[in-house]
């Protein structure tokens, strides 16, 4: 038993680290809206599922006059970014930013709202592709280039180039996403909004605008991961973003939420939890348990994380709100 | 007072003007959106092309015969939300349907309430019938033998000894792949795992399992249906895992080379209910006719749901003669669908006291290299009789 787990121990931190970047890249825009609205955008599994499918039909359409497999990656990333951002932007513009107007105080009205439009959301792409394509499953075209692998350590784990493009391109989102919240003026006035909005608005910033460009920089992280999560995963239905989108959020409250390197941490940590019960379950608990309680497990210990740490990992450093 | 009486009056004139005397509804119930829709919308159309044939014999005898669909999208839920429409409409006299044991099994509970009679061209968990409902009938074979054709064909001609077993967690690919693990066992074989999972598109944590098996296992047997199996195994040969796979009749569908790719599927076993046209020499001609009405080839599904659809049909004509002429009740449809004796394009279909085909066939396929699902390679048929009630 204990050799099994060790031949494969190198290969399931590998996959973790992978699932895991899929969660942080999306529980940033979890952790962005919540930091600046205090509004948990459940839309924002969605806007993931958004940014998968466009992939795809990036990849359907344009593989067969765009010969490098790169150049196609990154025109599907840049077009998944945009039209995801763009879909977040109209989502706050119409459903959340008239409750705000309103003055609507009850915490449940936007919560619900997040809910009713995830579900639009859904059909809608159900709709249009079923009209267009009528396919319900979507694949990924399989492009020469992307698809390679390579193994180390003796063929104990295995490699594919897709799998560290991953990797790379959320950890570039990442470091680019801490600068411009950091070093530029848009960083300070989005930071500014979610530590005060009346008091920002008095400072000469339209509190408006930046709503609408986190919910852009937000919502075009969620659809460049959804991209990445169709070229990895290969198999892409209206209704992928679901369980991605649950546990990205749940990343974020684990690292705290509304803190940017928490969400990223909790994304990570929750990858290698759901990867590692995934393939050791069975082998732990001699086939009792498969590898359908991966999910069971791994949230149970985040239960327990909070339990003891209500303020999520790097919840020390959230800023109160004065 | 009045007010009530009035509702009375019209609640009754609703009822009989929903319950015209000269209509004969046929209805079908089977996933038409959703992932399963392709196998789904080849029991409507399979249906249908029956009922079209047959109206101009049911104005004869003076009645007008329509088919309604209904969409139970692979949902039990929904399903039985259907079969409360269903049994609401006293025009229905007969359902085909369902794709899925597990939406089958509580929607035939609803029919049986009013003795509405059910064939069923593909439900083939056990259960459907063990429960000796008297209204529900299926032609197609059943998991407990589906699950041991496979198991033998695995051990005896593909001499594997160790497998790999892999279900969805629902009652059709939970119950397929126990049957398939205690026949194996049972022969000498061993399975090295048997898990569940409700994964739809990361099959990381599985294929990592497989790899690191020991004994290493020399078939993977999947008991579900192709959405899932599909990206499964592309994922699986992209790993560089060339383990031979098979699965149940799940697996029937031309969408599964889509979702694999040509060459990740190429060579997969299963085993089905419904064997392809091909298989079938009478079905031949109907489904060129049906290729020539609706534009899409004519898959297994598609012949068994025919085949029920005429089962119905031939006992809805028995029963009007035994009623003189006149409109059968439901009960009696039910009763002439078990005395049913008759030749229909997937062979004899004759049903025993459970409500099973005396003699249903199995097929053992395997996936064709060229990508086009007509080309799969018809390994063997079996016929084989449902084993009695437990």
């Amino acid at each position: 038993m204990l050799e099994q787990i060790l031949t494969l121990l190198p290969q399931v931190i590998f996959d973790g680290f992978v699932l895991g970047f899929v969660y942080a890249m999306v529980a940033l825009g979890y952790t962005m809206v919540y930091g600046v609205l205090e509004l948990i955008n459940f839309a924002h599994s969605e806007i993931f599922m958004i940014g998968a499918v466009v992939g795809v039909e990036v990849f359907r359409y344009l593989a067969p006059s765009v010969g490098n497999g790169f150049l196609l990656l990154l025109l599907a990333l840049v077009l998944g970014g945009v039209i995801a951002g763009l879909t977040a932007i109209l989502v706050e513009r119409f459903a959340y930013r008239p409750l705000r107007k309103r003055g609507t105080t009850n915490r449940l009205v936007p919560l619900i709202t997040a809910i009713g439009v995830s579900f639009i959301l859904q059909d809608l792409v159900r709709l249009i592709e079923g009209l267009w394509h009528n396919e319900f499953f979507l694949r990924m075209r399989t492009v020469e280039g992307l698809e390679s692998s390579f193994s180390l350590f003796g063929g104990s784990v295995f490699i594919q180039t897709k799998s560290l493009i991953l990797i790379g391109v959320s950890i570039l989102m990442l470091v680019g996403l801490t600068y411009l919240v950091n070093r530029t003026k848009l960083g300070v006035a989005i930071r500014a909004v979610a530590q005060d909005l009346q008091t920002a608005s008095l400072m000469g910033i339209d509190p408006d605008r930046i709503i609408s460009r986190t919910f852009l920089i937000g919502g075009s992280l969620g659809g460049v991961a959804g991209v990445l999560f169709a070229l990895q995963y290969t198999t892409v239905s209206p209704y992928v973003g679901f369980l991605p989108g649950i546990k990205a959020f749940t990343a974020a409250v684990l690292g705290g939420i509304g803190n940017i390197p928490g969400a990223m941490l909790g994304g990570l940590v929750l990858g290698q939890l759901e990867n590692f019960f995934g393939t050791y379950l069975p082998i732990l608990t001699n086939g009792n348990f498969g590898t359908e309680y991966k999910d069971v497990v791994a949230f149970l210990i985040l239960i327990l994380i909070l339990l003891f740490r209500p303020q999520g990992l790097l919840g020390q450093i959230v800023r109160e709100k004065v | 007072m009045r007010k009530v009486g009035l509702l009375v009056a019209g609640a009754a004139a609703l009822g009989m003007a929903l319950g015209q005397a000269n209509v004969i509804k046929i209805a079908t119930q089977s996933p038409l959106s959703g992932p399963q829709a392709a196998l789904g919308e080849q029991i409507k159309l399979g249906a249908e092309l029956a009922v079209e044939e047959a109206k101009a014999r049911f104005k004869a005898l003076g009645f007008d015969l329509v088919l309604v669909p209904y969409d139970d999208q692979a949902n039990p839920d929904v399903g039985v939300a259907n079969a409360n429409r269903i049994i609401n409409d006293p025009d229905i006299l007969g359902v085909v349907g369902h794709l899925n044991s597990g939406v089958a099994i509580p929607s035939s509970e609803v029919y049986a309430r009013v003795g509405l009679v059910m064939v069923s061209p593909a439900n083939t968990n056990p259960r459907v019938t063990d429960r000796r409902l008297p209204n529900v009938n299926r032609i197609c074979g059943r998991d407990d033998v589906q699950g041991p054709v496979g198991a033998e064909y695995a051990f005896n001609n593909l001499k594997v000894r160790n497998v790999f077993v892999i279900h969805d967690k629902t009652a059709y690919g939970q119950g397929l792949a126990e049957e398939f693990k205690k026949r194996f066992e049972a022969l000498g074989g061993k399975a090295v795992a048997f898990v569940g999972t409700e994964e739809q598109s990361n099959f990381v944590p599985i294929i990592n399992q497989i790899r690191g098996a020991r004994p290493v296992p020399q078939l993977i047997y999947f008991g579900g249906i192709y959405s899932q199996i599909g990206p499964f195994v592309k994922q699986l040969r992209e790993r560089g895992v060339r383990i031979r796979l098979m699965g149940g009749d799940g697996l029937d569908s031309s969408e599964f080379v889509r979702l694999a790719g040509k060459d990740n599927a190429a060579g997969t076993f299963y085993t089905t209910v419904a064997g392809p046209v091909s298989a079938f020499p009478k079905a031949k001609a109907v489904a060129q006719k049906f290729k020539q009405k609706y534009g899409k080839d004519m898959e297994g599904f598609g012949i068994y749901a025919y085949d029920s659809a005429n089962v119905i049909l031939t006992a809805l004509e028995n029963a009007i003669k035994a009623a003189g002429g006149k409109k059968p009740t439901r009960e009696q449809v039910a009763q002439e669908v078990r005395k049913v004796k008759m030749e229909g394009l997937t062979g004899a279909i004759e049903f025993d006291d459970k409500g099973d085909n005396k003699k249903a066939k199995y097929f053992v396929m395997q996936v064709a290299s060229t990508g086009n699902w007509a080309d799969n390679k018809l390994i063997r048929v079996i016929e084989m009789a449902a084993p009695g009630a437990k």
